[in-house]
C-alpha cells in the first residue's frame, strides 16, 4: 500500500498502523506520521487547490510554514478548516477533505480562473469592481468570496473545551532544535525553572530531519537522550505541541498548547487546546529558520518543495518524494538533500544550481549543472518534467516526478518584532536577522539568530543559557556538547528566474512575481504598499515563504539594496490560532459570571420568570395560574402593592459601608446635597456628580452610628461607584479617617412595600422595636431583631410612593426571612413582585432609574437642581454650574400621559409637536421609560423635554419611526401618584 | 503587561483597572477664586507625552489600592509604582 515509503529509517512505529481517510479513500500510516508524510507515503501529492486561481497544490514543505496543503481535519460538529497537513499529528480514524474545489480535487470547474489569470492580477477587484458602489456588497463581495477562499466553518458549537491557565519560569526556551535544548540542559542542570517549549510533537528540531551524527549518536538519538534528562527533572517543563505565539510586554509569553488536537476526541476532562501565559524572567529564542524557495515558471506543481523538507520527509518520515528528483539549489545546504536521497536508495537525476562555481555533490546518475536554471514545469495535477536552461542557454526537459528547491534560509526572527523590533539584512547570510532592539529579557541563538551550522547552534545555545544564568544570578556549569558537524553557509543569492509565465512567491495568496513587478509600475513600492497592492505576505502564513524573496525582487527593481528596501514586521500570533482557544472556558452561559439572588431559590419555586440585569438574575414577575400574558401578572402585582403590600428582593442594588471619624465628611463630599449633618437613625436620598457635573449615581445612604454609614447605589453602578469612592479617598483627601467596604453580597434586603407594610413587618420584626409612624417615621433607619433576636437592618425607604420598608438580614437568612414575611402575610394578601412592577411603581412615582441617569444627565434636568449644595465643595457642583449646564431651554424630565389609552407608547421614542415632520430638526426630546399604569389605566412615561419644565398641560406627539407609533401625549408632571407623598409618610 | 505592587508584588495587568493621569490627584481648591477655570483644567487639560507617563491604576480585583505607575508609553515599560495615596500625601493632599 505504501508506494513511497522507504523500507527502512524514519522515526515512525512501523510495528503499528493507524487508518485514516483523505477526501473519503481510505489510507494507512504510523504512529510518528503526519497527515503529509502519511498521504505522501501513500504517493498522494495533491492536496488542494490555491486560494484565488483554484491551481493543483501539494505539500512545500515540512513544518508550520506551510501555504499550500490545507485541509479541513475531522467532520461534523468538530470540522476544523484550514489545518496544515505537515503539522496534523496521525491518529486512528483521522478523516480529512480538501478545500476550495468543487466538485472534487481531481476536477475543479473554478480552475477556469486560472485560464482567466490575465484579468486577475493584483488590484483586479479595486480596479473592476468599482462602479455602481453600492454593488460592491450586495453582487461583487459575495460572489468573490464564493470563488476564493479556502475551508468553511462547521456553522456548529463546538463540543470541546478549550482552557486558560498562567504559568511561571527563569527561563522560557522557544524551540527545542540544537540550539534550544542545548540552552535548555546547561539552564536546568544549574537548577532555574525552566520551560522548553516546541510547536512539533517530538522534540529535536531539524536533529530529527537531518542524516548527521552528533558525536556517535544520530542528531535524533541526541535529541532523544537530552530530552530523557530534561524531563527526569523537577525544574524544567517540556512543553511539546505548545507554539509560543507572541512575545507580549514584561516577560509575559503567550503559548498554544494542543493538548488533545492528537486524538480523535479529547479525553474526559481534557480540554482539546490550552491557551497558556507564561510570565518569566529570561527568554531564549530558538526557533530555527525557514527555507525560502526560487520563483520560476509554474513551480507550484504539487511535487515540487522545499530542499529541506524533502530532506526531512526522507529522514524523519521514510518517504521517498519521488522515482527521479531533480534538485534546484543555489547553497551547498541543499546538496545535502541530494545525498541524503541518495544514501536511502532514491534515484537523482539531476542537480541544477545557479552558481557558476557550484560544488559538484558527486551523486552516481546525477547530471550535475553549474550555471543552470529551472525555466518551468509540466506535468498534470502533479509534476512529470522540469525545463531547464544550462549555464550555455540551451534549454531542455528532464523528468523528474519530484524538484527539490532552496534559495537559502531565512531565521525565524518573528517574535523578536513583537515589541516593534526591526530585523536587520546580513549580506553574508543574505537573509534577515533579528535586530538589537529585541524584547526586554530575549536572547536569540541558534538558526534564529543566523547560526546555522549544527555546532554552531549547540554552542550559541549553552552561551545564550549562561548568560541568561548570569542575569538571574547564577553559574553555568561547563558545556558538554557532542561533536557536531560546522559547514559554512555558502550561498550564491538568487531569487528568480526570469522569463513568461506565472512564477509563485505567495502560495497561499496566489502572489506572483508579476504582481510584484505590477505593483512596482504602479507605484507601490515601499514594502508596506507592495504588501496590501499584492496581499502578499498576507495570509495565514504572514507569508513565511514569500516575504523575502519578494522584498529582493522588489529591491532589484528600484534599484536599491535589500537593506534599504527593508522588512515588513511580523505581529503575534505566529501561526495561526483558533478563535475558541482565545474565548477559553468563557463561551455561552460561561462567558460571564452569573449573579444570584439570596431568594432566587424560593423565586425559582414560585415558578418566577427572570431577567438579567447586569451579572445578576433578578425575578421580573411571578405569573399565577391562569394568566397568560406577562401584563396581567405586573398589573396585579403593580396593584396589589398600591392596595395591600408586596414583597421585592432588592439586594443587587450597591451597598458600600463607610466608617470612620470623618465618614460624614466624606459622603457630603461625595453627594452633590447635604449629608454632613444628617442624624444617626435617618435616611437620606444622595446625588452623586461626576466631577464633570453630570450625575453619575444616586440611591439613599443611611445613618447607623456618628462615624459609620451604608450608601446604596444602583445595581448597574455598584462597582464604578465603589471605584469612584475608593478614588477619592486615596488620592483626593487622603488625611480623612475612613474606611470603605463593599458589602453588597453580605445583606438580603427584601422591600415591603403597600399600605399593610407596617401591619405585615409587626409581625416580624420582635415586638420591643416601636414601629409606629412617631417611633419610625418616613426616612427612619436603624437595627432591629428579627425573627425572635435575629439581627437586621430596617430602612424606612420607599420606591414605589407608598408606605413602604427595607428590611436587610445577613445574606444567608435571605430566603428564610422571605419566606416568614410571606407566611405572616398571608391573610393581608401579601404579593411577590419582580423588577417589571418595580419599574411600572417606580415610574408612577417620578423616581429615575439608569435609563434617566445615561450619563449625559444633569441634576437640573432631572428636576434635582436646588440639591446642589453651593455651600460646600462635593465633587462636581464647580463644572454643574457651567454656562451651558445652565440652560433654560435645556432637557428637563416630565411625565408624559397617552391622551388616548388604547394607544402604544414605547421608550426610545422622540417627541415633537402636533404637525412637525419626524426630523431630527424638530426633536424635542426623547421618552426615557414607558409602561401601562394600572393605576391610571393609560400607558405612562418618563421622558426628557426640551424646556419641559414650563411644558406641562402642552399636548405633543411621541413618535417612534422602528415601530410605526405615533401617539398623542399631554405633558405632565413625572408624579403621577400622590405627588404631596402622604401615603409614604403615612 | 506586569505591574509590580508596594504591597502585594507582580501582578498581571489584568488585575487592575486604568484611569488616566496621575494629575487627577491634583484636585483644585472648589472654594477658591477661579474655581471654574481650575476644573475646566483639572480635567480636560492633559499632556500626552510620548514617552514618561505618569497614570492612574486601581488594583480591582485585588486589594482596591490605587496606584500611580509610572510608565514609558512607547515602551510599556515600567519605572516606578506607588501607592497613589503616599503620592498624594506628599504632594500635601490630606483633610
Amino acid at each position: 500500500m505504501s508506494r513511497a515509503r522507504l523500507p527502512s529509517g524514519g522515526q515512525i512505529d512501523r510495528a503499528r498502523r493507524l487508518e485514516f481517510r483523505f477526501d473519503g479513500r481510505a489510507y494507512t500510516g504510523h504512529p510518528g506520521d503526519t497527515l503529509a508524510s502519511a498521504l505522501l507515503a501513500s504517493g498522494v501529492r495533491l492536496m488542494g487547490r490555491s486560494f484565488k486561481y483554484h491551481r493543483p497544490r501539494g505539500v512545500l514543505t515540512a513544518g508550520s510554514e506551510e501555504p499550500n496543503a490545507l485541509v479541513t481535519l475531522r467532520s461534523g460538529a468538530r470540522a476544523e478548516p484550514n489545518t496544515r497537513a505537515t503539522v496534523a499529528e496521525l491518529f486512528d480514524g483521522l478523516e480529512a477533505t480538501s478545500q476550495n474545489r468543487w466538485p472534487a480535487l481531481g476536477f475543479d470547474a473554478m480552475a477556469v480562473n486560472d485560464w482567466l489569470a490575465p484579468f486577475l492580477t493584483a488590484g483586479f477587484y479595486y480596479k473592476t469592481f468599482m462602479w455602481p458602489a453600492s454593488f460592491w456588497e450586495r453582487v461583487y463581495e459575495p460572489i468573490i468570496r464564493r470563488a476564493a477562499g479556502l475551508g468553511a466553518l462547521s456553522g456548529r458549537d463546538d463540543p470541546d473545551d478549550y482552557d486558560k491557565g498562567f504559568l511561571h519560569a527563569d527561563l522560557l526556551v522557544i524551540g527545542a532544535g540544537p540550539a534550544g535544548l542545548s540552552a535548555a540542559l546547561t539552564a536546568a542542570r544549574a537548577g532555574v525553572r525552566v520551560i522548553l517549549a516546541d510547536e512539533d510533537f517530538r522534540m529535536g528540531g531539524r536533529l530529527s530531519a537531518e542524516a548527521f551524527a552528533l558525536g556517535d549518536q544520530s542528531g535524533a538519538d541526541w535529541a532523544a537522550g537530552a530530552v530523557a534528562e530534561l524531563a527526569d527533572m523537577e525544574n524544567v517543563r517540556l512543553m511539546p505541541r505548545t507554539t509560543v505565539i507572541g512575545a507580549f510586554d514584561h516577560g509575559v509569553y503567550g503559548a498554544v498548547e494542543r493538548v488533545a488536537d492528537h486524538l480523535p476526541i479529547p479525553p474526559e476532562g481534557k480540554p482539546r487546546q490550552t491557551l497558556w501565559r507564561i510570565s518569566t524572567s529570561r527568554a531564549i529564542l530558538a526557533a530555527g529558520a525557514t527555507e525560502r524557495p526560487i520563483a520560476f515558471a509554474d513551480n507550484d506543481r504539487p511535487g515540487i518543495m522545499l530542499a529541506g523538507a524533502m530532506r526531512a520527509y526522507a529522514n524523519r518520515w521514510a518517504v521517498a518524494p519521488g522515482k527521479r528528483v531533480a534538485l534546484f539549489v543555489n547553497n551547498d545546504d541543499g546538496l545535502r538533500t541530494a545525498r541524503d536521497l541518495a544514501a536511502q536508495g532514491v534515484r537523482v537525476t539531476a542537480v541544477i544550481d545557479p552558481r557558476a562555481d557550484a560544488p559538484d555533490p558527486g551523486i552516481d546518475g546525477a547530471r550535475h549543472l553549474p550555471g543552470a536554471v529551472v525555466t518551468g514545469s509540466a506535468g498534470r495535477l502533479g509534476l512529470d518534467t522540469i525545463i531547464v536552461r544550462s549555464a550555455q542557454g540551451k534549454e531542455f526537459r528532464i523528468d523528474a516526478d519530484a524538484l527539490a528547491v532552496s534559495g537559502g534560509w531565512n531565521p525565524n526572527v518573528h517574535l523578536t518584532c513583537h515589541q516593534r523590533g526591526r530585523p536587520v539584512w546580513d549580506d553574508a547570510l543574505a537573509a534577515f536577522v533579528p535586530g538589537p532592539d529585541l524584547p526586554a529579557g530575549m536572547t536569540v541563538a541558534g538558526a534564529a539568530a543566523g547560526t546555522f551550522s549544527t555546532h554552531g547552534a549547540l554552542h550559541a545555545g549553552h552561551a545564550a543559557a549562561a548568560e541568561a544564568l548570569a542575569a538571574l544570578g547564577h553559574k553555568a556549569p561547563a558545556p558538554d556538547l557532542p561533536q557536531a558537524e560546522d559547514a559554512p553557509v555558502t550561498l550564491h543569492p538568487f531569487w528568480h528566474v526570469a522569463g513568461k509565465g506565472r512564477a509563485w512567491l505567495d502560495f497561499q495568496n496566489d502572489v506572483t512575481v508579476k504582481d510584484v513587478k505590477l505593483a512596482h509600475q504602479e507605484n507601490f513600492r515601499s514594502v508596506e504598499h507592495m504588501k496590501r497592492y499584492t496581499t502578499l505576505g498576507m495570509a495565514t502564513d504572514q507569508g513565511k515563504t514569500a516575504n523575502v524573496p519578494a522584498l529582493a525582487i522588489m529591491a532589484e527593481l528600484t534599484g536599491k539594496s535589500i537593506a534599504e528596501t527593508g522588512t515588513t514586521i511580523f505581529r503575534p500570533p505566529y501561526t495561526p490560532v483558533a478563535l475558541g482557544t482565545f474565548a477559553g472556558r468563557a463561551r455561552g452561559r460561561a462567558f460571564k459570571p452569573t449573579r444570584l439572588t439570596p431568594t432566587h431559590q424560593w423565586a425559582e419555586a414560585q415558578g418566577a420568570v427572570f431577567t438579567e440585569a447586569g451579572l445578576w438574575l433578578r425575578a421580573q414577575y411571578f405569573p399565577r395560574p391562569g394568566e397568560t400574558h406577562w401584563r396581567e401578572s405586573v398589573d396585579r402585582e403593580a396593584l396589589a402593592v398600591r392596595a395591600s403590600v408586596g414583597l421585592c428582593d432588592v439586594s443587587t442594588l450597591g451597598k458600600i459601608d463607610i466608617q470612620g471619624a470623618d465618614a460624614a465628611e466624606f459622603v457630603n463630599r461625595v453627594y452633590a446635597n447635604g449629608f454632613a449633618k444628617l442624624p444617626v437613625g435617618r435616611v437620606r436620598y444622595g446625588l452623586m456628580l461626576r466631577e464633570d457635573g453630570f450625575v453619575m449615581d444616586d440611591g439613599t445612604t443611611a445613618r447607623l452610628a456618628e462615624d459609620h454609614f451604608v450608601m446604596t447605589t444602583t445595581t448597574a453602578n455598584a462597582v464604578p461607584v465603589f471605584r469612584h469612592l475608593e478614588f477619592a479617598r486615596q488620592c483626593l483627601w487622603p488625611g480623612l479617617d475612613v474606611q470603605l467596604i463593599s458589602t453588597t453580597d453580605a445583606w438580603a434586603q427584601i422591600a415591603v412595600a403597600g399600605p399593610q407594610s407596617r401591619t405585615l413587618l409587626q409581625r416580624v420584626v420582635d415586638a420591643d422595636h416601636d414601629l409606629s409612624n412617631e417611633g419610625f417615621p418616613f426616612m427612619a433607619c436603624g437595627a432591629v431583631t428579627v425573627c425572635g433576636g435575629q439581627r437586621a437592618r430596617l430602612f424606612r425607604i420607599s420606591f414605589s410612593g407608598e408606605l413602604a420598608y427595607e428590611v436587610a438580614v445577613p445574606a444567608r437568612y435571605g430566603q428564610a426571612l422571605m419566606e416568614r414575611l410571606m407566611a405572616q402575610g398571608a391573610d393581608l394578601g401579601v404579593t411577590p413582585y419582580g423588577v417589571e412592577a418595580l419599574n411600572v411603581l417606580r415610574i408612577e412615582k417620578g423616581h429615575a432609574t439608569a435609563n434617566e441617569l445615561n450619563g449625559q444627565t444633569t441634576a437640573r434636568d432631572l428636576g434635582l437642581g436646588r440639591m446642589v449644595s453651593d455651600k460646600k465643595d462635593s465633587i462636581g457642583a464647580v463644572l454643574s454650574r457651567r454656562e451651558g449646564m445652565m440652560r433654560e431651554d435645556g432637557l428637563h424630565l416630565v411625565g408624559l400621559r397617552a391622551v388616548n389609552a388604547d394607544s402604544r407608547l414605547a421608550a426610545g421614542s422622540h417627541l415633537l409637536e402636533r404637525g412637525a415632520g419626524a426630523v431630527a430638526a424638530n426633536d424635542l426630546g426623547w421618552v426615557t421609560s414607558a409602561c401601562w399604569s394600572p393605576h391610571l389605566e393609560a400607558p405612562i412615561a418618563l421622558a426628557f423635554l426640551k424646556g419641559g419644565a414650563r411644558r406641562q398641560g402642552e399636548t405633543l406627539r411621541a413618535v417612534n419611526l422602528l415601530s410605526g407609533q405615533d401617539t398623542e401625549v399631554a405633558v405632565v408632571s413625572p408624579h403621577f401618584i400622590d405627588p404631596e407623598g402622604e401615603r409614604l409618610r403615612g | 503587561m506586569i505591574i509590580h505592587h508596594p504591597l502585594l508584588g507582580p501582578r498581571d495587568a489584568q488585575e487592575f483597572t486604568y484611569l488616566g493621569d496621575a494629575t487627577l490627584i491634583d484636585r483644585p481648591d472648589a472654594m477658591a477664586e477661579g474655581a471654574l477655570e481650575a476644573f475646566d483644567a483639572y480635567l480636560h487639560l492633559r499632556d500626552n507625552p510620548a514617552g514618561t507617563h505618569r497614570e492612574l491604576w486601581y488594583h480591582e480585583v485585588g486589594d482596591r489600592s490605587w496606584l500611580v505607575v509610572t510608565r514609558d508609553t512607547r515602551t510599556h515599560e515600567i519605572t516606578q509604582v506607588e501607592l497613589a495615596r503616599d503620592v498624594a500625601l506628599s504632594k500635601g493632599r490630606g483633610r
